[in-house]
């Protein structure tokens, strides 16, 4: 019975935490409040994300976190050893999708400090040990923005282009990424490849290494290469694949991003991706990747349907001394039952009615 | 199995035939019922007839494994779906329009009517013009004949309706045409079914074209 009390994504936040535990992520607890400033500095990081904001008791404007990353990553101390932190809290935002604030639940990881080929390849393995651990049937799609920055910035058509582009790509869109380089009159041969660019690793860099030309893509195309080699000999090797539909929002990913689905749940359950811009940016030298887990997508898949509310109903009155009822209940919890003593049934759904009601007990 | 929502209606029906024409028809759907649900299990296809503007949203949330939508209905609710092919039908465009002779002077906050909120929003911040969005529901054309507001953003097909009330298209916003749209995960995961789907409608579209 007790393995019954977790919900499903109850018993997966905890599978993860201890996951992570075991590759040396410790826990990071923190606060539900942060100040405003954080996420005004770095309002593309939230990708437009409406926030939840109030007064402290001093008068500073706070908000309720709508991200966990940013908190993570400014206490950051550019350290000698690599930082690796897990973390399992609730968030807070409206997004565009829903009406009103929303608390979400998130369990993730993030590894901040001098990274290298082994630590974005043990994120990534740890991305997709977690979704195996929802489900057998996934699938972890992983891109390189740094291709397609690179890809972009050579047909030098500007900011407006590049976003217009990647959003294009991450579509899958075909007939507007004509049109779009029409507009700017510039060939679209390179970037319509990219949408066709999708599936088993191994075929995929096939296909787009002709399209990696300049020294940048050229770094690029190494780096996604060499990290495909390592995932070919891992057990989820059949799970992954590459698309370069997977463009990382906002400016701060430029390397290896990646985003997984669970076959039922028809919005990717984690996304993560190397995001070194962002500490630049906050003035620090060390790298970071990362992903998130969305357990609230998992609470609506994985519902299970009860028949019953409870296995016993004990119906009792005024003439059923509280020993009795006593005795009657714990004789049914001991075996293994869940009871509930009510007056009146209800509507409560039970396997079985005990009814001690009439009987004078006292 | 594929799940494919189809917009109620005329632009529905037409795109059922292209459908129907690429080799996935389901002769149970021409039948004259209420049904909302047709199936045809050798073709792996089950069709839905959906309210136009919530093509979205069962893609998005992967009730419908792809669907077919207008333009118009994708740039305001940005549903974050692949969009694989312009079926180039449902022609129009998303445009603004005023009385005959309108001309902003920029000196005042624009006063515009519409139904698509965040459409005219993105249009207007990108000039980085000071607006007063009033949503309608319908019958948008009568809000600058009644001075509630000075414009209107919204879809222009014939432009008769527009002639019709003295107003006239000042400029056009988007392009408008129906599209495919596929969920995401959906795409991952009956990545054959879908491709198949999108490479016989493209195949039937190009020759379409050519005649």
């Amino acid at each position: 019975m007790s393995e019954n009390i977790l919900r499903k994504e109850e018993k997966i936040a905890f599978e993860l935490r201890a996951l992570y535990q075991k590759y040396g992520y410790l826990p990071y607890k923190m606060s539900k409040f942060e100040t405003y400033d954080l996420y005004a500095r770095n309002k593309e990081f939230l990708e437009g994300a409406r926030i939840v904001t109030f007064n402290d008791t001093d008068g500073k404007l706070m908000a309720l976190k709508p991200d966990i990353t940013l908190s993570i990553v400014k206490n950051d101390t550019d350290g000698e050893a690599k930082r690796k932190v897990y973390y399992n809290e609730n968030v807070y935002r409206a997004s565009k999708k829903t009406d009103g604030f929303k608390e979400l639940h998130q369990v993730g990881i993030e590894c901040i400090g001098d990274l290298d080929l082994y630590d974005v390849y043990e994120t990534i393995c740890l991305a997709a040990e977690s979704l195996k651990k929802i489900s057998d049937r996934f699938v972890l799609d992983i891109s390189h923005v740094g291709i397609l920055t690179a890809v972009l910035q050579t047909l030098n058509c500007g900011k407006e282009f590049e976003k217009a582009a990647k959003r294009c790509l991450s579509e899958k869109n075909l007939h507007e990424l004509q049109t779009l380089c029409d507009t700017y009159g510039v060939s679209s041969e390179k970037l319509t490849a990219f949408v066709g660019a999708y599936g088993a690793p191994k075929t995929t860099l096939a296909k787009i290494e002709p399209l990696c030309e300049g020294a940048d893509e050229e770094t690029a195309f190494a780096e996604l290469k060499a990290l495909c080699a390592l995932l070919e000999k891992t057990p989820y090797a059949d799970s992954i694949r590459l698309d370069f539909s997977v463009t990382g929002g906002g400016n701060y990913y430029d390397n290896v991003v990646f985003k997984g689905f669970i076959d039922g749940i028809g919005e990717s359950v984690l996304s993560g991706g190397r995001y070194d811009r962002l500490l630049a940016r906050m003035g620090k030298k060390s790298g970071a990747i990362g992903f998130a887990v969305y357990l609230d997508l998992l609470a609506n898949w994985a519902r299970e349907y009860r028949e019953t509310d409870v296995d016993v109903v004990v119906l009792y009155d005024e003439n059923v001394c509280v020993e009795t009822l006593t005795t009657a209940v714990n004789t049914l919890i001991a075996e293994g039952n869940s009871v509930s003593a009510q007056k009146a049934q209800g509507e409560l759904r039970c396997k079985r009615l005990v009814d001690l009601r009439g009987a004078k007990t006292c | 199995m594929l799940n494919i929502a189809l917009p109620k209606g005329r632009l529905g029906e037409k795109v059922y035939a292209m459908f129907e024409q690429a080799g996935y028809e389901c002769p149970s759907i021409k039948e004259n019922n209420r049904k909302l649900i047709f199936e045809n299990a050798e073709k792996g296809v089950r069709y839905f007839w959906v309210k136009p503007s919530d093509v979205s949203i069962y893609v998005e949330r992967g009730a419908a494994d792809v669907g077919v939508c207008g333009k118009d209905i994708l740039a305001e609710y940005d549903p974050d779906v692949y969009e694989l092919l312009d079926f180039k039908t449902g022609v129009c465009r998303m445009a603004v329009a005023g009385p005959k002779n309108f001309h902003d002077d920029g000196q005042h906050t624009l006063k515009v009517a519409t139904k698509f909120e965040n459409c005219a929003k993105a249009f207007y911040a990108k000039k980085g013009r000071d607006i007063d969005i009033i949503k309608l529901n319908g019958s948008i054309e009568i809000a600058p004949i009644l001075g509630l507001s000075d414009v209107i953003v919204d879809i222009v097909e014939t432009g008769t309706t527009l002639k019709e009330n003295n107003l006239d298209v000042i400029e056009t916003v988007f392009p408008i045409s129906a599209r495919l749209i596929v969920n995401k995960a959906s795409f991952k995961f009956k990545t054959a079914a879908v491709e198949d789907l999108t490479a016989k409608l493209r195949t039937m579209l190009e020759e379409k074209e050519r005649e």
